[in-house]
């Protein structure tokens, strides 16, 4: 992803021991880094977790708001992903408009979310064509060590789990928030697993140094039912068919052990 | 939601008459903006897109020069006028990310390290959009990028792959994107048997995205040889019209 400086000499040893199969953290090809979920952590925002995998770290707030539905949709909630690589979670970062990267990490966990269609949308409208909520998932990258797509998709659902949405009244047309909540209507968990292809070989959840290295990268996202609802290539190389194939069966599997730890959490 | 419509009959017919693995109809046309170093112009079923290539050419910004390459630089872009409701004319966040993804499937098939300090720039114009815009916008750059004379290790064709009315189909139109249950596009160099530009959204099972990417695969072989017949076309053009002058 950003560019960071990787000497020759580490770029070298990276693959190499990626084609023995380990990896310089130690990890196997397979691996994820250890993960860990804290939920509800921003009090004002009616949803929030924050995400460590491994040294990434990636802070999710969920803000519930009332707005005019989209004309195609007039009986549905508005879903936003935004992605901000604020300036003090890397040297590579600059504060600024959002830049191509912050723009494809939030639409691909959007994608993941919209997709599975994990928030029930339809039960977010509150008069049709007028009056819906929106909800606002930002994600905030606050230590970038490579993986952001896995670790905002894990962050984003988990705040989303615990987020609250005000009860109201309706009295002609005019909304009354009530000082209760409901629970934020959701029907599925959508999990994302990131692949680095380096030297025709797979690895999952690339570190930074990694990403620096990687030829290409894919990200394969499945819901619930175990079905593919997202998928996204990056990076300047190509995949070959086979390793596509590989990657979804390999991703199936490790997208069911990191569900575990966000229901846990 | 509306009732769902019907987007494949019981005889496994779509609604513009085509069969699950037929493209729609492709015109491809080389060379057509006289100022761009390279161009084309392609028309798949309701997508006219144009694509146009400057460069090798000197850096702007001076500072985004790469010392050992040349710097690649992609714009897909959709004229506002191009769909049913008014698109701003500002690249919307949906374009920012295309750009980048069609940038990355260009960016293994050209030669970049024989032109260093130098930038090429590949301009995308959407100007009417019919489903599959990437893709199309894909076939129709690498004809440009071709036409312009950059040194390519392949041509690159696209297409998309998709599940419709619980069949899996190739090359899906405005309604069937928009209605369908999946979609996945897919950038191909066919010498290479290497995918370079893949994104899947909707809900398909892992064998279902299987048939999906080989049959995007597929559509891709078939666009491949329209792409090299186009090129031909133009020199072709060219000889003929300089045989007539001699002959005069």
């Amino acid at each position: 992803m950003t560019s960071v400086m990787v000497s020759r000499i580490r770029r070298q040893q990276i693959a190499q021991l990626i084609d023995d199969g380990k990896r310089l953290d130690g990890r196997g090809l397979k691996d994820y880094r250890s993960t860990q979920i804290e939920s509800g952590i921003i009090g004002k925002a009616e949803g929030s977790a924050r995400v460590r995998l491994g040294k990434t770290e990636v802070m999710v707030g969920v803000k519930i708001d009332i707005g005019e539905p989209f004309s195609d949709r007039p009986n549905e909630g508005v879903l936003t992903t935004n992605a901000e690589f604020v300036p003090l979670a890397s040297p590579e970062f600059e504060a600024g408009p959002p830049g191509e990267e912050s723009v494809e990490l939030a639409r691909v966990v959007d994608r993941g979310i919209r997709e599975s269609k994990a928030v029930d949308l339809e039960k977010l409208c509150i008069i049709p064509g007028k009056k819906v909520f929106v909800v606002f998932i930002d994600v905030y990258v606050l230590n970038h060590d490579g993986n952001l797509i896995d670790a905002s998709t894990l962050a984003s659902i988990a705040a989303l789990m615990n987020t609250k949405v005000f009860r109201y009244e309706l009295k002609e047309e005019e909304i009354k928030k009530k000082p209760e909540f409901v629970k934020l209507p959701l029907k599925d968990i959508p999990i994302s697993v990131t692949f680095a292809s380096i030297n025709g070989k797979l690895i999952v959840d690339p570190w930074l140094d990694e990403e620096e290295v990687m030829d290409a990268r894919l990200t394969i996202s499945f819901s619930n039912s175990g079905k593919i609802c997202a998928m996204q290539k990056g990076g300047s190389g190509t995949l070959l068919p086979q390793q596509i194939i590989e990657a979804v069966n390999i991703a199936k599997e490790k997208a069911e052990e990191l569900r575990e730890i966000v229901v846990k959490s | 939601m509306t009732e769902k419509m019907v987007l494949i009959n019981e005889e496994g017919i779509r609604t513009d008459g085509r069969k699950p693995s037929e493209l729609r109809p492709i015109k491809l046309e080389v060379g057509i903006l006289s100022n761009a170093d390279g161009s084309a112009y392609i028309e798949q079923g309701k997508n006219k897109i144009l694509a146009a290539v400057y460069g090798p050419r000197e850096v702007h910004p001076r500072h985004m020069a790469l010392p050992d390459k040349a710097l690649l630089r992609c714009r897909y872009h959709m004229a506002p006028f191009s769909v049913e409701e008014r698109k701003s004319p500002a690249p919307s966040r949906r374009e920012m990310e295309l750009s980048k993804v069609i940038r990355e499937a260009f960016e293994p098939t050209i030669f970049l390290e024989k032109f260093p300090r130098t930038s090429i720039d590949l301009f995308i114009e959407v100007l009417q959009a019919d489903g599959g815009t990437r893709c199309a916008g894909v076939t129709v750059a690498s004809l440009a990028l071709a036409d312009a004379g950059i040194p390519m290790k392949d041509l690159i064709a696209a297409c998309a792959a998709g599940k419709v009315g619980g069949k899996i189909v190739l090359d899906l139109n405005d309604i069937e994107d928009k209605e369908g249950e999946a979609d996945v596009p897919v950038a191909y160099m066919p010498s290479f048997d290497a995918v370079s530009l893949l994104q899947m959204d909707g809900l398909l099972t892992g064998e279902e995205f299987q048939q999906a990417l080989s049959l995007a695969i597929e559509g891709c072989r078939q666009i491949y040889i329209l792409q090299k017949e186009a090129l031909k076309a133009k020199y072709q053009a060219i000889k003929e019209s300089v045989e007539v002058a001699e002959q005069e």
